[in-house]
């Protein structure tokens, strides 16, 4: 199980024979079952951006029924329920949670931190099979009567289980045991990334001298070992209550004139518990994004980050507070207004650590040798949109402005800016950065710059104009307005410059295929370190890195990841593992 | 609700020593060279696979600590019935605490290496805990034979949720016991196989710690404690 190179006092040994290390046989086991991170990395990651093509698809449905209503004959408003449910279940967990925890997570966790390979390469394999296996049960209820789920993305009883509700026979069935199944698989992945992170550290690398890149990984897996255990319990209750006819959460009910046999159940207990997974979500998203663009704004504009110790600690405050603000999800439920008092308190207090990060991000770029590359012009798209998508998570996380708000579109601009645009544009950017290191390649400049205008340009012209829809208060998750009074005539032409910009933006990223699959045979030699990184990842010995990362000996280090631009050094870098200068001083 | 705070105070304190103890208030980016990572007491790194256990430990505790809330507030709704406990519940209950026993008793022969001693507890062990689950087998049906379904009551829909998940977490780690049991009887490094079997005995002190808070919530020990977290939330 576990690998053989740690040696009996605990610590990585130094130098390995070969012939300890996991070694692929065959074809078969190298690119299909292998046991490497970085080869499971790269299956992660190409699974969860293909069902994120599928969502996007979904999307463009939602859109064009908003703006052309009745326009297109096969959206109708079971079909138009069962996208918005598909594509925001499949875009938060199957799509962010998997690329960047499974994804990012396996490729540059061990390279970051000097490891080999994660601690269970094993159940590693076995967590990527497994959330394939979900992914494809998930995909397959668009082939099932009924077709899949239309309860939307939350899945609340009763509803979810009624007759009425599209995918009610079969669709929600296949639903949550694919989430199980993802569950399961999840935990699988996450025991790695985070015991990986506190055992395979090589020498020299201590916690504080870890990337925030990490940091930011290996918080966001441990939040999502404990919040996903409640959707786990919700699925399976809920699976209980369709199935076997249990009542945990469907009260008695009257239903097309009979009386169902349920009675007593919590609807309240069913939202508890999903948000008590689904507001730590967010963050599980959010958190490795910010570790990325930490370091993706460090190495393109060659200046240490500003306030390590502070960027390590706001990540774990953040971590821990948002286990403790899942209330905000429910305001209009009912509950007491003295929780909706605590959980408004906790929600405000998140933009503490959140600010610290920001303002450590721009303080970093001051006066700093900043080069627009493509990372960087995408890590600047994320600190724009990640404030303007906070500063409405401040409006919506009071209870008093929440109140007339929630369940119209402002909520929905909120969270697509702050947990939709923001990490996406994060991921494309680190795709950028990371591609030499994965392919030994350069991506393509110029195309690389066209498509972050276009992206970063388009999302707006989607998302802006929501904030206001929702101000004037049109509701989100409505299959069609007709005729109201108080949405002004505005709204329709709105509607329709947003469906146009989302085909655009979606078909801008055509784009960034194309040039991804061009560069892997066409694209420049990248060589090892071509940004002149500090990190480990940037040290390996042969680009893309070859089996166990580190060739014979793993490297030691002697600092912290952002040694740039420092005065008097030959270089305007310092990798983590250059020996200690003459004159410098060692400990 | 209080139960999760419970849970999340004791998960919560025991990472935070343990980032504490790894150095996470020490301004090593601040430093040249190379530094020692953390050594235990005994002048080890503690192993992966125990870290391992642990967190995953935490991940079940987390499971079975958000059912037990479930069980609470579901519990405050008029159509709240208890079904008689079937009596087997105690025979089962000494049944793990045996199958515990016994893997504790493996755990220390197998460091001093007493290798018959270690196996015999093993098999003990792996006894003890099939006993159990087939006693809990015959609890579900003395409740199915009552007419005590799960469709009927919530409370009867929890006496099976709770027993199943506990029971699932136990077959899993019956598949490890019995992987322990295969490497025993091979020639294995006494080292590694004391840690192996030091894991096995971590879990299932885990599974009969869990077991002893879901039975008295079926008993009804906890239910004072119900109302209370009933009144703080309505």
């Amino acid at each position: 199980m576990t690998d053989v190179s740690i040696e009996d006092d605990g610590v990585p040994s130094q130098e390995v024979e070969d012939v300890e290390l996991y070694h692929a046989t065959s074809w078969l086991t190298k690119y299909v079952f292998s046991q490497d991170a970085k080869v499971i990395a790269i299956q992660y990651a190409c699974t969860a951006i293909a069902i994120g093509l599928v969502a996007l698809v979904l999307s463009w449905l939602i859109r064009l029924q908003l703006a052309f209503p009745g326009a297109i004959p096969f959206i109708d408003a079971n079909v138009y329920y069962q996208a918005v449910t598909m594509h925001g279940m499949i875009m938060v967990v199957y799509m962010l949670t998997a690329i960047f925890l499974g994804g990012f997570g396996n490729y540059l966790i061990p390279l970051m931190i000097g490891a080999r390979d994660m601690v269970f390469p094993f159940v590693n394999m076995l967590s990527y099979w497994v959330y394939l296996l979900a992914t494809l049960i998930l995909a397959a209820s668009y082939f099932v009567p009924g077709g899949p789920s239309g309860a939307g993305w939350t899945l609340y009883p009763p509803q979810a289980i009624l007759t009425g509700t599209p995918g009610h026979e079969w669709g929600i069935i296949l639903m949550l045991a694919s989430l199980i199944l993802f569950i399961v698989g999840f935990t699988m992945g996450g025991l790695n990334y985070v015991v990986t992170v506190l055992q395979a550290r090589t020498r020299g690398m201590t916690l504080m001298r870890m990337p925030l890149t990490v940091w930011g990984i290996f918080t966001a897996a441990v939040m999502a070992l404990l919040a996903f255990p409640g959707l786990f319990v919700a699925c399976v209750m809920l699976l209980l209550d369709r199935t076997l006819g249990t009542s945990f959460f469907v009260p008695a009910i009257v239903e097309m004139g009979e009386r169902r046999d349920y009675s007593g159940g919590s609807p309240i207990l069913f939202q508890h518990l999903f948000w008590f997974f689904g507001h730590p979500e967010v963050y599980i998203v959010a958190l490795p994004a910010f570790g990325m663009v930490s370091d993706l704004i460090s190495v393109h504009a060659r200046k240490n980050i500003f306030g390590y110790r502070m960027m390590v600690w706001a990540i774990l405050a953040i971590g821990i507070l948002s286990m403790v603000v899942w209330g905000h999800h429910m305001y209009v439920s009912g509950m007491n207004p003295l929780f909706g008092f605590f959980f408004a308190v906790t929600t405000l207090a998140i933009a503490v650590p959140t600010a610290m990060k920001v303002y450590n991000w721009v303080v970093t770029l001051w006066r700093a040798d900043i080069h627009f590359t493509t990372p960087m012009l995408f890590a600047l798209g994320f600190l724009i949109t990640f404030v303007n998508g906070g500063i409405t998570g401040l409006y919506l996380g009071n209870v008093i402005v929440d109140v007339p708000l929630s369940a119209t579109l402002f909520v929905v601009a909120h969270f697509h800016m702050v947990m939709g645009i923001a990490p996406v544009l994060v991921i494309f950017g680190a795709i950028y950065h990371w591609y030499p290191k994965i392919t030994g390649r350069m991506m393509d400049e110029r195309l690389g710059k066209i498509h972050f205008w276009i992206t970063f340009l388009g999302a707006y012209a989607v998302f802006f104009p929501m904030h206001y829809l929702g101000l004037v208060g049109v509701p989100r998750r409505f299959y069609e307005m007709g005729e109201t009074a108080f949405v002004p005539h505005s709204a329709v032409g709105l509607n329709i410059f947003m469906t146009v910009m989302a085909l655009i933006v979606g078909f801008s990223q055509l784009i960034f295929f194309y040039n991804a699959f061009k560069s892997l045979k066409h694209g420049a030699l990248a060589g090892g370190n071509p940004w002149r990184a500090a990190s480990l990842e940037w040290q390996t010995p042969e680009t893309p890195p070859g089996h166990g990362n580190w060739g014979k000996q793993l490297p030691i280090v002697y600092r912290w990841p952002y040694g740039y631009s420092i005065p008097g050094a030959p270089d305007d870098f310092l990798p983590q593992n250059a020996p200690p200068q003459r004159g410098e001083h060692a400990t | 609700m209080s139960v999760m705070g419970l849970f999340f105070i004791c998960v919560f304190s025991v990472a935070i020593t343990y980032l504490w103890r790894e150095g996470i208030l020490e301004a090593s980016w601040l430093q040249e060279g190379e530094i020692a990572a953390y050594r235990g007491k005994d002048g080890r790194r503690p192993n992966a696979a125990k870290t391992g256990l642990v967190v995953f430990l935490a991940v079940a505790l987390c499971l079975f600590s958000l059912l037990a809330a479930a069980f609470f507030m579901r519990m405050g709704s008029y159509d709240w019935l208890s079904a008689p406990l079937p009596r087997i519940l105690w025979f089962n209950t000494v049944a793990l605490i045996a199958a515990s026993g016994a893997l504790h008793v493996a755990s220390t022969a197998a460091t001093t290496g007493a290798r018959e001693r270690m196996r015999n507890a093993l098999w003990a062990g792996a006894v003890a805990s099939l006993a159990f689950l087939s006693g809990q087998l015959w609890a579900w049906r003395d409740m199915i034979a009552g007419g005590f379904y799960a469709s009927q009551n919530p409370a009867n829909a929890f006496f099976f949720l709770l027993t199943g998940a506990h029971a699932l977490h136990l077959m899993g780690g019956l598949f490890a016991l019995f992987w322990t049991i295969a490497q025993a009887s091979r020639k294995e490094a006494e080292n590694a196989l004391a840690k192996t079997v030091e894991l096995c005995a971590i879990y299932w002190h885990f599974l009969l710690a869990v077991w002893l808070l879901v039975f008295a919530l079926l008993v009804g020990w906890a239910d004072n404690l119900g109302v209370v977290c009933r009144r703080l939330l309505s």
